[in-house]
């Protein structure tokens, strides 16, 4: 077949991109397929059931987890996207002022350092308050999640905010809307996706944070992932794969979603 | 009347700062209150005396760094290097380098392909990786981990195929923390790279070809020099959380090939040695902070010939 002379093509990449598609999802596929395995292996299939997902949902503590990382995830999230998007107006829309070069610094520091340096450092200090005022509950685990999810959460609503028109708020301004109802009713409904994007990723950050938490979880705090990492020292069942694969399943849903909110709207008319 | 409008600008503008200082400070405090607070108080703690029990003791000491470089022999107090802290840097930073230049060798590829679809056809392939970096990285090891299982798919694939005999041991190596992280971290590396060549002006590819340059010559000559900045933010991306990996090698290592991050949790758990965890830590985040300069003096700018 005569082909012709493409400036684009390098010989082989197409090949080693399936390559590479195909590694990334060959272990995800496998894990998803013997979640419905009947046998209590992990490696052979002796048929189709759903055994495994009763399993998981019949165990306590699997349950237990599950709502704990929930309800952990969702008021990090919910913090972390109201602070994010306080910073994000405070850091945007401006032509430069005195500590702002900080300001952004200071967000992104949690990016920047180790999550084990945090989960250690966090540790420290939390076990000290801990004796001192004798509290215990999820109020550390949210505080620590909030802090990590804030930087996640302010990308998408930054970035928003950056490609927003100004002259719809010197209009409302212009129509002499007060400020805060033309953030009510000019900026905010604008600034809606962001805001939503910024809020699903740090829920999946927070849902699937494993370090932080296994340090500074108190005794019976386990979350879904902290309780999965305890149980890969022992011999796993399928049950593992069930609840990985339910847990695949709400990530998948999220992405999805978060994938059609930060479209650029622009690009879509195209 | 021109002063006092002035006047009243110069006004406008310190209190437009002000709130715009009040707006930011509830993610201020937080990050302080839970990530760079606890920082200072682990430099702090690099510099206190152990306690018996875990924890430290109010004192100033300088074991804990000491302690990182050297060990001192507990019966005739004769001071040698730390080699097991040596080895064990020294295996995170080449298990960690070798992870980026697997990522890069399978990621340069595929984000290339990417950015070299139909635009309509790119967000569908974005968003393929993008799936499984929006996936519980605990998951994606536990996948890895049943694949090479010795009973796993690949030990199975192998023996069918007749290239061995009896299952390889995969697990509790370094080859398994090293396919592990790079699975991982795959997807960081694509993104930013598909984000830079996506930029790239093929029309100076086009003029290479009119010079009569070789495809391999355009892509060393042309092509990578164009896309220096995405191959170091994506080599960042990944040598960084790579570098500082607790949960794969926990997993994926057995508790046999540490890393730094897991030298670090043995010093707050059986350790007990806490300031010497801190110093470790303070360590680790001094060599990501190395790392990070080294990004941001040569990120920005494509380099090399290509420009000249």
């Amino acid at each position: 077949m005569a082909r012709t002379f493409s400036i684009k093509r390098q010989p082989g990449f197409a090949t080693i991109a399936m390559i590479c598609f195909f590694l990334l999802y060959l272990p995800i596929a496998t894990l998803v397929v013997y979640a419905f395995n009947a046998g209590t292996s992990i490696a052979i299939w002796e048929g189709f059931s759903f055994r495994w997902f009763a399993a998981a949902w019949n165990n306590q503590q699997v349950i237990e987890a599950s709502w704990r990382s929930l309800k952990i995830a969702t008021s990090a999230a919910v913090i972390a996207t109201v602070c994010a998007t306080l910073a994000a107006l405070a850091t945007t829309r401006t032509a430069g002022y005195r500590g702002l070069t900080f300001k952004y610094a200071f967000i992104n520091i949690p990016l920047l350092v180790p999550e084990i340096v945090t989960a250690v450092a966090l540790l420290i200090l939390f076990s000290r308050i801990k004796i001192w005022t004798g509290y215990s509950g999820l109020g550390y685990l949210i505080l620590a999640h909030s802090a990590f999810c804030i930087p996640f959460a302010y990308l998408p609503i930054r970035a928003r905010l950056e490609s927003m028109d100004l002259s719809l708020e010197r209009a409302a301004a212009d129509l002499y809307a007060t400020p805060v109802k033309t953030f009510r009713y000019v900026t905010l409904p604008l600034l809606w996706p962001g805001i939503l994007a910024g809020l699903m990723l740090a829920f999946v950050i927070s849902l699937d944070d494993v370090v932080i938490t296994e340090f500074v979880k108190s005794g019976g705090q386990d979350t879904l992932p902290t309780y999965m990492l305890g149980q890969l020292r022992r011999i796993v069942t399928p049950e593992m794969n069930a609840i990985s694969a339910v847990f695949l399943l709400l990530s998948l849903a999220i992405v999805t979603v978060f994938f059609f909110l930060s479209r650029n709207p622009q690009k879509e008319n195209e | 009347m021109a002063t006092s409008a002035a006047e009243a600008d110069g006004t406008r503008e310190r209190k437009d700062v002000r709130d715009r200082w009040l707006l930011s400070a509830p993610a201020l405090v937080l990050i302080a209150a839970a990530s760079v607070g606890p920082l200072l108080i682990v430099l702090l703690y690099s510099f206190l005396a152990p306690g018996n029990y875990g924890d430290v003791k109010w004192e100033f000491s300088t074991e804990a760094w000491f302690n990182v470089l050297f060990s001192r022999d507990i019966f005739d107090d004769t001071v040698s290097l730390a080699d097991a802290h040596f080895s064990i840097f020294w295996r995170s930073i080449k298990l960690a380098a070798a992870t980026t230049a697997l990522c890069l060798i399978l990621g340069f590829p595929t984000a290339y392909f990417i950015a070299s679809r139909p635009p309509h056809n790119r967000s569908i392939w974005l968003f393929l990786i993008t799936i499984p970096f929006w996936t519980n990285m605990l998951i994606r090891t536990f996948a890895i981990q049943e694949v090479i299982r010795s009973e796993g798919l690949a030990n199975t694939l192998l023996i069918w195929l007749g290239i061995i005999d009896a299952p390889v041991q995969m697990m509790f190596t370094d080859f398994a923390i090293l396919l592990g992280m790079t699975y991982v971290h795959l997807p960081l590396m694509v993104l930013p790279l598909y984000a830079s060549i996506e930029k790239l002006d093929f029309r100076l590819v086009e003029a290479a070809y009119d010079l009569y340059a070789t495809r391999f010559k355009v892509l060393m000559r042309v092509i990578v020099p164009l896309v220096k900045p995405g191959i170091i933010a994506g080599s960042i991306l990944v040598f960084i959380p790579a570098l500082s990996s607790y949960v794969i090698p926990r997993v994926l290592g057995g508790g046999r090939n540490l890393m730094i991050g897991n030298l670090i949790e043995l010093q707050f758990g059986q350790g007990r040695n806490w300031p010497l965890g801190a110093s470790l830590s303070v360590t680790l985040v001094f060599i990501v902070m190395i790392a990070l300069l080294f990004y941001v003096r040569n990120a920005g700018r494509p380099g090399g010939n290509a420009h000249g």
